[in-house]
């Protein structure tokens, strides 16, 4: 079984575009996680003008990194496949907000696996803000595949 | 109707919610290519595939998966599957 930061190590992400701090915990139903959202980010400047708050895109992207991609190399290493140069594309998202992001604000990601078949995997996902409000709550589904030849 | 019919009926109905291309559905027949013709992407037939299970109470193995390219395929499968329960 691989342990969390292996996990991290295993994303196809860097920065600028990581969005992932810590994983908390693991299982085949579900994975959760965590990130703070950076003041220096470069979005910042310009979402909104003087009035930083972290674009619906990126949340959902963060959701996306922690509760699809995060849990599918897991699942995927799980299941005997490799996960070197593993490749995810996304392929679906319906996202509902609740609450505003602000810069230097950290979040929680929960996701729970709908199902896992045919290297598609969809799950409903949840973010909360520190004060464990929820932020945003929706499916998101891609396909997974281990590196072709 | 035939039970060819029946079942093609039965499938539209299933697909109906994925499909991309109005035309094709409408005239959705045996030889309908799901990616071609309803341009149902293949995230998306994976969820047609798991809805076939559910209202067949049948199982797809991945050899099955790769092989459901038409209707005519899905009618094979599903059949073959009904017939092993």
């Amino acid at each position: 079984m691989m342990n969390l930061k292996e996990i991290i190590a295993k994303l196809p992400y860097e920065k600028p575009f990581l969005f992932v701090d810590d994983l908390i915990e693991v299982t085949e139903n579900g994975i959760s996680g965590t990130y703070t959202f950076h003041e220096n980010h470069d979005f910042y400047k310009g979402h909104f003008k003087n009035n930083p708050v972290t674009p619906g895109v990126i949340l959902t992207e963060t959701m996306a990194q922690i509760g699809l991609v995060s849990f599918g190399i897991y699942l995927m290493n799980e299941a005997g496949e490799s996960i070197d140069g593993i490749q995810i594309a996304l392929t679906s998202t319906e996202i509902d907000f609740f609450k505003p992001v602000f810069s230097n604000e950290k979040v929680l990601v929960k996701s729970e696996k709908d199902y896992f078949r045919f290297n598609k995997l969809k799950c409903n996902v949840e973010m909360f803000n520190a004060k464990e409000e929820l932020v945003c709550r929706g499916k998101i589904a891609g396909m997974i595949a281990g590196k072709t030849n | 109707m035939s039970e060819k019919d029946k079942m093609i009926e039965e499938l539209k109905l299933i697909v109906k919610p994925y499909i991309q291309d109005e035309k094709g559905f409408e005239e959705m027949h045996e030889g309908t290519d799901f990616i071609n013709d309803l341009k149902i992407n293949s995230a998306n037939l994976v969820d047609v595939i798991l809805d076939i299970e559910d209202k067949y109470d049948i199982i797809f193995d991945n050899d099955s998966m790769d092989k459901m390219l038409n209707v005519k395929a899905a009618l094979e499968i599903i059949n073959q599957k009904v017939s092993e329960k």
